[in-house]
């Protein structure tokens, strides 16, 4: 009895994975970037199931090592890691929270017209495309024409 | 129809998805480093990271699906030339910036297409990977379609070089849409295509592109085979292969 009453809540592992930063834009969580899809106790084991983000993105082994580090930190002896593809991750996933994080950060957050609302830095909205790839995959290069500044934009997948 | 028959044809099927991402892939991947522009260097770059990590899903459940405890890794670096099983499109060298570009658009055109079909497959292993790579793909064809109009028309220079890349990779685009015995049993299984099903798609698309990049498709009938049945490679897969796998060849089973 004792034993279960040790077990971690499931909103307790959430709010730990939300504290476990984007190797690549440490401002958001891995729970921001919406690649956490669900935590579930089966008796003693606790999986964690993670959609990666894009095929070839370098980060998706390090994001398991960081899963792993910061579980066993808080005492999970017993974790499952799973992948999973389908439903694909897309940036519609991103949390309101990781939005917001984003533009504080720089990178311009996904938008359904599928470029910048405006220049993360001067909030202008007169902004041209340099190439719809960037510095990650993830992300699109633009340049806002008011303050001259490049950015990132996190595309649309 | 036996399982172990099935699995056969079924491991060719996700070998030729897979050989394919993974030479262009590689081919792509010389690029790093030397592209004209920094940011095509970027985009170049990109796209191979994603060729080869959409390799690790295909070849990774070849593995699985033939059943003798080979990795994507394995079969990545281990097998000769012999044993590949990609579209002789996708070996063709780099050539000049323009004919890489070419050859991306030929082949991200096909790819789309095929993707979109795999979608519902009846397995629901390939569909995952579909519905994922699908995405990915559809950036790859939008930047390859827009440097091939760019390039085609733009100058003299440019226009006559991408006439040069499309007069010499139009031979290979034929082989994608033949089918051996192999489609035969993806298509009575509903795990795949009809190859020669995309072909008219594929023609709606590419001369639509094509014409808008004032080139001409080149009238010939002649076309290349022989790299999805593992027939005859051209001389440059091995090449590209002892650039790619020496390490794993020099080193079995080094990992970092
Ligand atoms: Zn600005």
């Amino acid at each position: 009895m004792s034993q279960a009453l040790k077990k971690p809540s499931v909103d307790q592992v959430w709010e730990w994975l939300d504290a476990v930063p984007d190797p690549e834009i440490p401002v958001i969580s891995l729970v921001d970037l919406g690649i956490i899809r669900d935590v579930a106790w089966a008796d003693e084991t606790l999986t964690v199931t993670v959609t990666p983000t894009y095929s070839g993105c370098p980060a998706t082994s390090v994001i398991a090592m960081d899963i792993e580090t910061a579980l066993h930190d808080h005492g999970i002896k017993d974790l499952k890691l799973k992948t999973q593809i389908s439903p694909a991750w897309t940036t519609d996933w991103l949390s309101q929270k990781g939005r917001a994080k984003l533009e504080d950060y720089g990178i311009a957050p996904p938008q359904p017209a599928g470029g910048p609302q405006h220049c993360p830095r001067c909030k202008s909205e007169n902004v041209t495309r340099v190439s719809q790839f960037g510095s990650t995959p993830c992300k699109a290069h633009w340049r806002c024409q008011d303050c001259l500044e490049p950015f990132d934009y996190f595309k649309c997948i | 129809m036996s399982a172990a028959t099935s699995n056969e044809a079924f491991t060719q099927f996700l070998l030729r998805m897979g050989d394919n991402t993974l030479i262009l892939g590689h081919r792509v991947s010389e690029w790093c480093g030397h592209s004209p522009v920094l940011e095509e260097d970027i985009a170049l770059a990109n796209t191979a990271l994603d060729l080869i990590g959409q390799t690790q899903m295909w070849l990774g459940l070849a593995g699985e699906i033939e059943g003798k405890g080979q990795t994507a890794d394995n079969l990545a670096f281990l097998r000769d030339v012999w044993d590949f099983r990609n579209l002789l499109l996708v070996e063709m060298p780099n050539g000049d910036f323009g004919q890489t570009l070419m050859r991306q658009f030929l082949f991200d055109a096909w790819h789309s297409i095929q993707l979109g079909r795999l979608m519902s497959s009846s397995d629901e292993r390939v569909a995952a990977i579909a519905e994922k790579t699908s995405k990915e793909v559809a950036y790859h064809l939008e930047r390859s379609a827009d440097t091939v109009v760019g390039l085609g028309d733009g100058t003299e220079e440019s226009h006559a070089r991408m006439q040069d890349a499309l007069d010499y990779l139009w031979p290979y685009v034929g082989e994608m849409f033949q089918s051996d015995a192999v489609d035969a049993e993806m298509v009575a299984k509903g795990i795949a295509p009809d190859p020669a099903s995309l072909r008219e798609e594929y023609d709606a698309l590419v001369g639509r592109i094509l014409a808008t990049a004032t080139l001409t498709i080149p009238d010939t009938a002649f076309g290349h085979k022989g790299g999805r049945t593992g027939a005859m490679h051209t001389e440059h897969l091995g090449h590209l292969l002892t650039q790619m796998q020496w390490l794993q060849r020099a080193y079995p089973g080094s990992e970092w």
